[in-house]
């Protein structure tokens, strides 16, 4: 687990998440087609003319999918220690902090999904991976411990490399942590939708990222446990493109459907009142 | 010098002990002298780079000779009845004095061809869906769960990802934390990773003195950041991955004592030892109830976390 996600070449991009808001123009790093980086934004970070679907910062998937003004986020101080003492962890997370503008891999909070009250979480990959270290671990938790307290369906937008290494076994036992609290939140009969989305890896994908009454992959998204540079290494033969993609996991069985960023919100919404009272 | 280099010393010693004649007085006190010498003080400070080779030895018994001793009656049950027997776990039925319960383990081999057939202890799917039916059979009839841990991790294959290795270890995570049974997980070697944790969310978690637990392999851990596998013994001091700093970590519950030269030296030890203690346990959990057994494991596993509040 935590095998940082090593892209294959189909989804790989080197554009980070300045690049796509400073420059004017920039190519699809999967078409190479020239596009003006504002319509790309305004696109849902997706291109328009291939449909590759770019890696989405927490707070424009927020805004992507949540009636407007209606989120409240929780616990949103709680920042990492170094339990471990491992060197420059914490600065890494200082100036993750600083280039984010947050304190962690994951948002969580309440919000309305037309109309329809839900906790949700949202894990950002462009810090530090989406790994999930004591905090990520904590802040699932508790937003899960919310909603099984108030009855309310569960939105977990997952996007993370894995369990994160520099926390050692606190990272490891927050699998565990979190499963738990998914367990509870299942035994009241309430809801779980998990959207898992580029790149989904390791101890998040074998935790709670794969415990929802629903599964969900956006479109091309990799998802897996271990990664594929570690698979090829053991195998010592590569791997074909669509590997570990959302496509590949539905034809194995593995999710319940795998949708584009643009109907994700009526998705979500549809499937939320269709449960409506269904809590025990 | 290295706990491998160590064994070898003492193993030429004795070997020299038994070609000299014993009326050789002053060699074969010099002798036994190197020999405590080795076997004491050597093993006095032990890196944690030799807890990590201890508990990978290839002598050290596997979950299968504890049960063979500990239990009466084992009788194996096999298969997940969706695809396949992974033989990299073991599982069943046993008895411990008058107790039945479900013994659910991690299988290495003792040789190349055993550990062929058990695929070093890196299961599959299947195994782990083999250990979800099995722990699911023993809340239905009531039975405590032991689990023998010792994995490198779940095995990272093609195959293994196109049947769910995710999903699976998920849902033994999730069921795990709330079977409505007593729970006790035991980590013999090697405890590596989700694939290890899949058998180890338990009331009670116990280690033997040299087995190991981690995130990943010291090796994994170091090519991630380090950049570099290579520095697994400087990644093996940075993890804190031995039985002792997780019972500091208030992480476990137990330190099972290993002989001198670890389990692999005198198995029987620690058989005799584990034996006593798991009969304790399963004598005094039966008189705690279920809501608060799980109320407490919810407890255990909730609390593990380190992090502040940003006031700023």
């Amino acid at each position: 687990m935590g095998f940082f996600l090593q892209r294959q070449k189909k989804v790989k991009s080197a554009t980070t998440k300045r690049d796509v808001n400073e420059g004017i123009y920039t190519k699809c790093e999967s078409c190479k087609e020239v596009l003006p980086v504002r319509e790309l934004s305004s696109n849902l970070e997706v291109c328009s003319n291939c449909g590759y679907h770019y890696r989405m910062s927490a707070t424009k998937r927020l805004n992507s999918l949540v009636d407007m003004g209606s989120f409240k986020e929780i616990n949103a101080r709680l920042v990492s220690l170094n339990p471990l003492k491992f060197p420059g962890y914490e600065q890494k997370i200082e100036g993750l902090m600083e280039v984010n503008q947050m304190n962690e891999a994951v948002m969580t909070g309440i919000a309305k999904i037309d109309g329809q009250t839900v906790a949700i979480g949202i894990m950002d990959s462009y810090f530090m991976m989406g790994s999930m270290g004591s905090v990520v671990g904590e802040k699932v938790t508790r937003l899960i411990e919310v909603a099984t307290s108030r009855k309310l369906p569960l939105v977990l937008i997952c996007a993370s490399g894995g369990a994160r290494m520099q926390e050692g076994i606190y990272s490891l036992m927050q699998m565990a942590k979190t499963s738990a609290a998914i367990a509870k939140h299942h035994q009241a009969g309430l809801l779980y939708i998990s959207v898992l989305t580029q790149p989904t890896m390791g101890g998040v994908t074998a935790s709670f990222a794969t415990l929802g009454d629903i599964l969900i992959a956006e479109k091309g998204a990799a998802i897996g446990f271990a990664g594929r540079r570690v698979i090829e290494q053991t195998l010592k033969q590569s791997l074909p493109d669509h590997f570990q993609t959302a496509e590949f996991l539905q034809e194995k069985g593995l999710i319940d459907l795998v949708v584009s960023r643009h109907r994700l919100k009526q998705m979500i919404s549809q499937l939320i009142a269709l449960h409506e009272g269904s809590e025990r | 010098m290295g706990i491998l280099d160590i064994e070898t010393k003492i193993a030429e010693i004795e070997a020299r002990l038994d070609e000299i004649s014993i009326e050789n007085h002053a060699e074969v006190e010099e002798l036994q002298q190197q020999l405590r010498l080795y076997k004491t003080r050597a093993y006095e400070h032990l890196s944690a780079w030799d807890h990590v080779t201890l508990a990978r030895h290839p002598k050290r018994p596997k979950a299968r000779d504890y049960i063979d001793y500990i239990f009466d009656s084992f009788i194996e049950l096999h298969g997940d009845r969706l695809y396949a027997d992974d033989e990299a776990i073991i599982g069943g039925i046993a008895k411990l004095g008058n107790k039945v319960i479900t013994v659910i383990a991690h299988q290495k081999g003792n040789t190349t061809a055993e550990n062929i057939k058990c695929n070093f202890g890196m299961p599959h799917p299947e195994g782990y869906r083999k250990v979800l039916r099995l722990m699911k059979q023993a809340e239905k009839f009531n039975r405590p769960v032991i689990t023998f841990i010792d994995t490198p991790g779940a095995y990272p294959g093609a195959e293994a990802e196109e049947r769910g290795q995710g999903h699976a270890i998920a849902q033994c995570l999730k069921e795990m934390s709330s079977l409505k049974v007593p729970t006790l997980s035991i980590v013999i070697g090697e405890g590596g990773s989700g694939g290890a944790l899949a058998l180890g969310v338990s009331d009670q978690i116990w280690m033997l003195q040299y087995a190991i637990y981690s995130i990943l392999s010291p090796e994994g851990f170091a090519s991630i950041l380090y950049k570099d596998g290579s520095r697994a013994k400087e990644a093996a001091e940075v993890m804190k991955l031995t039985a002792q700093d997780y019972l500091e970590m208030g992480m476990i519950e137990k330190v099972i004592k290993e002989p001198v030269g670890g389990a692999h030296q005198f198995p029987q030890y620690v058989f005799d030892q584990l034996k006593t203690d798991l009969e304790d346990y399963l004598s005094q959990v039966k008189k705690v109830s279920t809501k608060q057994l799980l109320a407490k494991r919810y407890r255990k596993y909730r609390s593990i976390g380190k992090y502040d509040y940003n006031h700023r």
